[in-house]
């Protein structure tokens, strides 16, 4: 097998509280072909987007990297030097963030933030680097864009705002775009429209995808393989197909389950949905053993007591689940 | 047939927007023209984008806003924009669940007095009786009668939601409007506000308006759907017509574009919408959803179409709608 694009080793972040430390994300590792998508989905809370901000060097206190490798095409840059990370920034590994009002500058017009890409990472000029950025702007499909360039954030919609968000995370080219909910704050038809946009940008340009949502279905339309987190960890990884046929974890299944799907009343009349017992837990008391035993139907003495290992899937996939099967 | 809880009769509500000295004010038609009603113990759907005029439709209905135009009827209540409604008595009619169960609870108010309030304002004083509704509707949405004592800040999200159902409820209203209940809530406990929802509905004989754009729920839970598109009803009939055989062009755009892992093949490219909602201060001439419809011609800048019949109780405001695809 070639190298990975990303590889993500054991991470482990820690949260700083009132003297105590907890671990807000446990033995993380997941590896990113060149040109693949790959989805991340987990609830608020889960630790699904502190690792998107750790693989971009964005993590600060009272967040930090507690240990594991980060490894971008073969080279550890979990500790680098911020000079070092922010040349990779935006040249290499990019981020679209799920809010773009509070995402982009509001002081300044759109075209200039784009442009600002071009003269910081490719030495451009200013003149040359606005013909550049109408270009780009072009590309994600904003309407007039020789008019547009000119435009402050407030004077798009929400959906324009993350299209501009995609060209300036584009606009270098990057191996890999790392997008944190790009589509939680839009609407449905324009979030259909922006995942297409980004699916069809990035398979053109051969860019990674690390996608972050808690939206399973969106995740697995856009991604070829799916990590599903809970609190803190990795609880199983498939491919995208595979987790919807075959969950195999118990918070995959419920999740799966869990949720109304288009058509099946008519298939099957009005069943009651299936629930998930309780609540998410809170950082500061995980559960012992699987972090998941309080919710669990299947839940054994064992699962209180010891963390359950990862079980290998097919198609490199993996479950960590006491009685998986 | 049954006689109607809520009927609407081409319900109006306008603003005046902007300023007479700089630009001059104009009328913004958040409601135009809505005639809607709805049966005893009905679960109506009611669906669309944001800036469609979903919120602005729920405050009439709750009495909050006059209309422009048209007239309501509330149980036997005729409202207008003469003729204000009795506040007391809309309160015991009509209630609401509110999206956001962090920002909708008062953080000053324990669970008991928040449910109190209501009975003690509407003339039940007895400290028994009140004690007494109060322990009981808490046990109906799944608290604790020990928890009554506490804030809403101890409570978890979807605990507080619960909290928010139990205050709609207190006062045995006969409608009750739930504006996205389940979308601020994480993922896997959306099941259980769905199926409380669903149980109370029976037990208490409530009849829902369900404001939502999760198709996914509305679908689930509704006995009728109507989809809304810039102030207007675009389409309504039975869920199963809605979903099964939509003749809005903008129904089956909202349809094609969620994510559905399940039927993934079955989306078609050109079901879905192109661009975003126009401004309700200036929507299009003719079909105000003509420059995003795959099917627009000449007509549909034109005419604004009636909102003809399909079949018996479906109707869609669209010159094609003989056509099912």
């Amino acid at each position: 097998m070639t190298t990975p694009l990303l590889k993500v080793e054991n991470l482990r972040i820690a949260l700083a509280g009132d003297g105590v430390t907890y671990d807000a994300v446990e033995n993380v590792s997941f590896e990113i072909g060149r040109g693949e998508a790959f989805g991340l989905v987990g609830e608020s809370g889960c630790g699904k987007s502190i690792t998107a901000l750790s693989v971009m060097g964005l993590l600060r206190r009272p967040l930090s990297l507690a240990g594991g490798k980060i490894i971008l095409d073969g080279e550890e840059i979990q500790n680098v030097s911020a000079a070092e990370m922010r040349r990779l920034r935006g040249k290499r590994i990019a981020m679209i963030f799920q809010e773009p009002m509070t995402a982009l500058n509001p002081l300044s017009p759109v075209g200039r933030q784009i442009a600002e890409m071009f003269v910081l990472h490719q030495g451009a000029n200013w003149n040359e680097a606005m013909d550049r950025a109408e270009d780009a702007l072009r590309q994600v499909r904003v309407p007039s864009p020789e008019r547009r360039i000119k435009d402050y954030p407030h004077q798009l919609s929400g959906g324009m705002r993350q299209r501009v968000m995609i060209a300036i995370a584009l606009a270098c080219g990057p191996d890999l775009l790392v997008a944190d909910e790009p589509t939680t704050a839009l609407d449905v038809t324009v979030q259909a429209e922006i995942i297409d946009l980004m699916a069809e940008l990035c398979a053109a340009k051969g860019t990674a995808v690390l996608m972050i949502s808690h939206d399973l279905g969106l995740v697995a339309n856009m991604c070829q393989r799916v990590a599903v987190m809970y609190a803190g960890r990795i609880v199983e990884s498939q491919v995208a197909d595979a987790i919807f046929a075959t969950p195999t974890h118990p918070y995959t299944q419920g999740l799966i389950d869990s949720l109304p799907r288009l058509g099946e009343r008519a298939r099957r009349g009005r069943q009651k949905l299936r629930e998930i017992s309780g609540v998410v837990p809170s950082i500061a008391n995980y559960p012992s053993g699987c972090r998941f035993n309080p919710r669990c139907p299947a839940v054994t003495d064992v699962c209180r007591t010891i963390v359950p290992e990862a079980t290998p899937l097919p198609a490199d996939g993996l479950v960590r689940c006491h009685h998986h099967g | 047939m049954a006689e109607s809880l809520l009927s609407l009769d081409d319900l109006a509500v306008h603003f005046k927007v902007g300023n007479a000295l700089a630009g001059g004010i104009k009328t913004l038609k958040a409601v135009d023209g809505v005639t809607l009603d709805v049966k005893p113990g009905e679960c109506l759907g009611l669906v669309g984008e944001s800036g469609c005029g979903k919120s602005t439709l729920a405050l009439a209905i709750m009495g909050l806003l006059p209309p422009t135009r048209g007239t309501m009827n509330v149980d036997g209540q005729q409202i207008s924009g003469a003729t204000p409604p009795d506040r007391m008595k809309m309160a015991r009619t009509v209630q609401m669940v509110f999206q956001d169960p962090y920002a909708s609870l008062n953080p000053r108010q324990t669970v008991r007095r928040t449910l109190a309030d209501p009975l003690r304002l509407h003339g039940i004083t007895d400290k028994e009786e009140v004690e007494a509704r109060v322990i009981d509707m808490m046990a109906k949405v799944g608290l604790r009668p020990e928890q009554a004592d506490r804030y809403p800040h101890e409570f978890s999200g979807g605990q507080r939601q619960r909290i928010g159902i139990a205050r709609a409820l207190i006062l045995k209203p006969k409608l009750v409007l739930c504006d996205e209940p389940v979308s601020a809530l994480d993922v896997s406990i959306r099941a259980q506000i769905i199926n409380l929802l669903l149980e109370l509905k029976d037990e208490m004989g409530l009849a829902y308006i369900m404001i939502s754009h999760d198709l996914g729920v509305v679908e689930h839970v509704s006995d009728r759907v109507a989809v809304m598109y810039l102030g207007r009803i675009v389409e309504q009939g039975g869920w199963q017509e809605i979903f099964e055989n939509p003749r809005h062009p903008y129904t089956r755009a909202l349809i094609a574009a969620i994510p559905d892992p399940f039927h993934r093949a079955a989306i078609s490219a050109d079901a879905k919408a192109r661009g975003e909602i126009a401004s309700a201060l200036n929507p299009p001439p003719g079909c105000h959803f003509n420059p995003r419809c795959p099917l627009k011609t000449d007509i549909c800048t034109a005419e604004y179409p009636a909102f003809g019949e399909v079949s018996p109780g479906h109707r869609a405001a669209c010159h094609f709608r003989e056509r099912t695809q």
